[in-house]
């Protein structure tokens, strides 16, 4: 009998450790090791710090690095200011079969791969796009106008893309909190601005960090939004990652930008946590 | 004479075309305790919501201290409300929830902190004001919401069932102490429930409503000893019923024809004829045993029944009769005085209870009301 749990509790916990080993830890590690060696000859390695040397004296890598981490971060703080009415609206406002469109109308996006859905942006605001060419007919404009390759195109994809990952936490949240409350703030005398300052926001609190975390993981790790929307000027730090491993095939240096981008994020998500007050198991459980 | 605090004139909602609340008028002088009984459904939460502002009425008056509110938001009325689960805030300690109002007033900080320390004290709770919401217990939390509301010194506080939530006991000692406060406030409360025992016990009048109406309005024993429609006599307290057909009238006293073989006096309330469907209602303590039918000599009303069952509950104990005649089934209050404290199921009892004691109503269309009637 001891020995039949045994047997199920590692059967069951195997896929777990599969995974977290083969996909996670492995490769990191190799990752680590590749970050920490320099070509000295052909086929002759040594363990040194010129990967992270390089990035720290290109400035190019450095300023990538800093305008990716903004940003991501104003990215995800455009998704939130977005994100919060539409959320309460959809907890709160909307009832019954409303609801449940609305919230459904917020994944449809997402029933179309990434790619698509870029292409769909690069309609509307190309030069010869339908925005560019409803401004020249409503006399707007004399000529056409070019709304791609620049930050603010690149921003509409990001915050679009990921739009539902901070509705959804948040709909969770504010659903949680009890009509009755938000009636009390109004009956004793709060204001529309108070009650939001004082209620509803600060009980929102575990999931806006939540949703916050994970579109800024997301944006901060998107690649396709930014190479595609983004003009010459708006390099995205993955870009960098990217022609490293595949087109200069200098794979140690690819291997300490990833290393990099992954202490980026962890330190902003940590001092995320740390002005909130919150937790990642509570913010993470209740997403 | 100053206006009352509160006076709804002609009030009505509706909801589509569904009427909630359907022409309610009632005046509630101040520094009184006023209920609304009724089961649930009846309307007596969309009155209650009208008055704290946050449905606004289809037609009819609201005056507080004599001025209307109708065209008033909830946060400019002077009118404060108890939430049914309370409604404190969790994510604030008890002093910021109840310094919350007084922080709208934009009072200075120490001004706040002094009131809130005023009111804690009143309430019995001094120096709780750090604590969190949620270390509170049941009993402390009502008053803690009471409280939060007092401290801006409102002119009528609503109250929508607060005592639900609370188990039976803790109930009963929180009836008596709402009483005590708001006798030491002064405040005028209005309180909605659908439990008769808190309304009974609290209240100086008692507003009973069905189906948007109200159904009599009246102190506690007026509802209890004089209930005006078939509905109060079903709805307030326990009681034995009968329909049937009214064959004679006669000085007051109606002679009823039950549907179950009976004939049945009972003093007439309302208007009934000869032929007309009535029903009649006894209390079950009013329903006198006695051993042998001498016993029972000034009864109008008499039959003989077998006892069931004994429900035993010390002062309140009941027993079930059944009927021998016609099979129907009756309570009668077992009498305080151990005469029949040996009464056991199986025994043959005689019952009786005098025609004024029982009262005959015109039958009612629905059985809406005994639902609520435990």
């Amino acid at each position: 009998m001891r020995a039949g749990t045994r047997l199920g509790f590692v059967l069951l916990i195997a896929p777990l450790l599969l995974w977290l080993v083969l996909l996670i830890v492995i490769p990191h590690v190799d990752l680590a090791l590749l970050s920490l060696r320099e070509r000295v000859g052909v086929g002759e390695y040594a363990v040194s710090m010129a990967n992270y040397r390089t990035f720290l004296d290109e400035p190019l890598y450095l300023w990538t690095f800093l305008r990716t981490a903004v940003m991501a971060v104003l990215a995800t703080a455009i998704t939130l200011v977005i994100g919060f009415p539409v959320s309460f609206y959809i907890a709160k406002i909307a009832r019954g079969r409303v609801q449940s469109a609305l919230f459904l109308l917020c994944l449809v996006p997402f029933w179309v791969s990434e790619l698509v859905r870029t292409f769909g942006w690069m309609i509307l605001l190309r030069e010869t796009g339908l925005i560019s060419g409803l401004l020249q007919w409503l006399g707007l404009t004399d000529g056409p106008v070019e709304m791609l390759y620049n930050d603010a195109a690149m921003m509409v994809g990001l915050v679009y893309t990921s739009m539902l990952f901070m509705v959804v936490p948040l709909v969770t949240t504010l659903e949680s909190l009890d009509d009755g409350i938000i009636e009390a703030g109004y009956d004793l005398g709060g204001s529309g601005p108070s009650v939001l300052r004082e209620i509803i926001i600060p009980h929102a609190v575990p999931g806006i960090v939540a949703g916050s975390i994970v579109v800024f993981m997301l944006s901060l790790g998107n690649y396709l939004t930014p190479t595609m929307l983004g003009g010459k000027d708006s390099l995205w730090f993955t870009e960098l990652i990217y022609s490293q491993f595949i087109v200069r095939f200098n794979w140690e240096l690819g291997a300490a930008f990833g290393f990099l981008l992954l202490v980026l994020s962890s330190v902003i998500v940590w001092a995320m946590l740390r002005l909130t007050g919150q937790t990642l198991e509570k913010t993470m459980g209740s997403a | 004479m100053s206006a009352p605090d509160l006076e709804c004139s002609a009030l009505m909602k509706q909801f589509d075309g569904v009427t909630a609340v359907d022409d309610v008028s009632f005046t509630v002088p101040r520094g009184s305790f006023f209920s609304i009984l009724g089961p649930s459904g009846c309307g007596k939460t969309t009155i209650m919501r009208m008055i704290a502002g946050f449905l606004e009425p289809t037609s009819g008056d609201i005056r507080i201290r004599g001025g209307s509110v109708i065209d008033v938001p909830p946060n400019k009325r002077n009118v404060n409300m108890v939430f049914q689960h309370l409604a404190l805030f969790p994510m604030m300690n008890v002093a910021d929830n109840i310094g919350y109002g007084l922080r709208r007033k934009r009072l200075p900080r120490a001004e706040i902190a002094h009131r809130v320390d005023a009111v804690l004290e009143r309430i019995g709770l001094p120096g709780i004001g750090p604590r969190q919401v949620a270390e509170l217990s049941g009993g402390q939390k009502q008053r803690v919401a009471i409280a939060r509301c007092m401290v801006l010194e409102p002119d009528v506080l609503l109250l929508d069932e607060p005592l639900g939530a609370l188990d039976l006991k803790l109930r009963e000692r929180m009836k008596i102490e709402l009483k005590a406060l708001q006798a030491d406030f002064g405040t005028t409360f209005v309180y909605i429930t659908h439990d008769q025992s808190e309304a009974l016990v609290m209240s100086d009048r008692i507003a009973v409503m069905n189906a948007g109406r109200f159904e009599q309005l009246g102190n506690a024993r007026d509802l209890y000893y004089r209930p005006e429609t078939a509905f109060v006599a079903g709805f307030v307290g326990d009681s034995n019923r009968w329909r049937g057909r009214v064959a004679r009238v006669s000085g007051g006293i109606a002679e009823m024809q039950a549907d179950d073989g009976l004939t049945l006096r009972a003093a007439l309330r309302g208007v009934s004829a000869a032929g007309d469907r009535a029903e009649i209602f006894v209390r079950p303590e009013l329903v006198l045993p006695g051993h042998d039918p001498a016993d029972l000599a000034g009864c109008d009303n008499r039959l003989s029944g077998e006892v069931t069952d004994i429900l035993f509950n010390g002062a309140a104990s009941r027993a079930l009769l059944r009927c021998v005649e016609t099979g129907t089934v009756l309570e009668m209050a077992l009498p305080q005085s151990g005469r029949f404290a040996g009464l056991g199921r199986g025994d043959r009892v005689q019952v009786g209870w005098a025609a004024d004691q029982a009262a005959c109503f015109p039958e009612r269309g629905t059985d809406a009301g005994l639902a609520g009637a435990g």
